[in-house]
């Protein structure tokens, strides 16, 4: 592990730990009151959620045009966590929309292609799980469609007649708001570079592991 | 390269031709589909609202990813991919000449459950039969597109009949819904033609990306 990591999960065990705080000091929206608040889990896990599609989209590519098993390592270690992240997202979107809809989901284009977004990281993850040799470059492949996703989840919002609010709420925020939006977003992304550089690691760890099970045979 | 698609797809075309597997086999899973939903939804004569439209994307995906999967099958019996792949030619005329075999497939079946979905439905399908036509056409080569790539790469994976439509659907989702809304569409009793230009020119966008990223990848994707 790089000497980094252990300060850098420290403070960002502190920061998940002053989130709350800052969240509760952040004034009540005047709408939505307390439900409001979800958005300063739901916008960062949001955006970590595209972060990882598009790092793993980016690495498969490499490793598919490089084959660099350091590549493969990376974009395996971002699905995992485009699964995670998409799952916190997906959850606290529907409970922010009982409230602000009436209806925990819709059939928007936003949540349609966030979801078909999230059933392609799981596919990737079956895929290297169940498909035996050369399943890497399988799911590689399949990564590099899915991180074609991305672009359009983003604008969707702004170029349809969607009910999930745009992009452009999150620069006419007060300041308040701002504050524990950006904060909560500094969160995750710390978290997001914690964790996938923890799982790239474990992975290494594991083809050492391999390497060493076929010295011991030979 | 337009000499080396051709080929492939003629050797695919003549193979099929001679034993018609595929496409009596994939024929009738199609049908069978559409029945199970006739008996399912129908009520007192009465299909639901939009259904015919849905029904028919389903039986299409379904059969498709059987024709898919029974193709690239029978290319892997006698090791005829590999041949393939190691003749003088270019990998992605030969992606070409499969994406083509599978269209001509897939329209092949659209034309006997068009029909079939407008007789047991009671759906004006053949009201617009350009438009239907553009829909099917542009949506099949979207599906076809991806079909395709994956189901070439899963000739050497194990568990590959799951596979396929664990990688398959959730990439072609977009297609299936611009495809359902089209058709659906088209189905209204005054059909607001912008819209359906609208879905068909998102149909032709898919296809554009899903056609440039299978030509780009295949090449790496099919290297041992």
């Amino acid at each position: 592990m790089p000497k980094w990591f252990m300060p850098l999960a420290g403070i960002n065990a502190v920061m998940f730990a002053a989130a709350p705080f800052i969240i509760a000091s952040a004034n009540y929206e005047a709408t939505m009151g307390l439900v409001q608040k979800i958005f300063y889990f739901h916008m960062p896990s949001a955006s970590m959620f595209l972060v990882s599609a598009v790092v793993c989209g980016i690495a498969s590519a490499r490793y598919l045009f490089g084959g660099s098993p350091r590549q493969d390592r990376l974009a395996y270690a971002a699905a995992e966590l485009a699964v995670l992240f998409g799952a916190i997202t997906l959850v606290t979107g529907p409970l922010w929309a009982r409230k602000a809809w009436g209806v925990w989901w819709a059939w928007d284009v936003r949540l349609t292609s966030s979801l078909m977004g999230w059933m392609v990281a799981w596919a990737y993850l079956l895929v290297r799980k169940y498909g035996g040799p050369g399943s890497d470059k399988l799911a590689a492949g399949l990564a590099l469609f899915g991180m074609a996703n991305v672009p359009f989840v983003y604008i969707s919002v702004n170029y349809w007649r969607t009910i999930h609010p745009k992009t452009s709420v999150v620069p006419t925020l007060p300041a308040d708001m701002g504050m524990a939006l950006w904060f909560s977003f500094a969160s995750f992304l710390v978290l997001f570079v914690l964790l996938l550089r923890l799982r790239v690691y474990l992975e290494e760890e594991r083809t050492k592991l391999d390497a060493l099970y076929l010295s011991l045979d030979e | 390269m337009i000499r080396t698609a051709w080929l492939v797809l003629k050797k695919d075309l003549t193979v099929e031709v001679r034993s018609l597997e595929i496409a009596y086999t994939t024929l009738f899973f199609a049908v069978s589909c559409v029945l199970f939903f006739a008996f399912a939804l129908v009520k007192e004569g009465k299909a639901p609202e939009d259904g015919a439209a849905g029904i028919l994307w389903i039986a299409i995906a379904f059969a498709g990813t059987l024709a898919l999967g029974r193709t690239f099958e029978r290319e892997r019996q006698s090791e005829t991919l590999r041949a393939l792949l190691m003749a003088p030619a270019d990998r992605p005329a030969i992606y070409v000449g499969k994406l083509l075999g599978i269209i001509a497939l897939l329209i092949a079946a659209e034309i006997v459950l068009v029909p079939l979905v407008a007789f047991l439905f009671q759906a004006p399908l053949l009201s617009h039969p350009f438009w239907l036509a553009a829909v099917l056409i542009s949506g099949t080569i979207g599906f076809a597109a991806v079909g395709t790539l994956f189901s070439a790469m899963l000739v050497r994976a194990r568990s590959r009949d799951v596979l396929l439509p664990v990688l398959l659907y959730p990439i072609t989702v977009p297609v299936i819904i611009a495809g359902v809304r089209a058709t659906a569409e088209l189905l209204q009793p005054d059909v607001e033609l912008s819209l359906v230009r609208f879905w068909v020119a998102l149909l032709l966008a898919l296809d554009v990306v899903f056609v440039t990223l299978a030509l780009w990848t295949f090449e790496p994707l099919m290297t041992d």
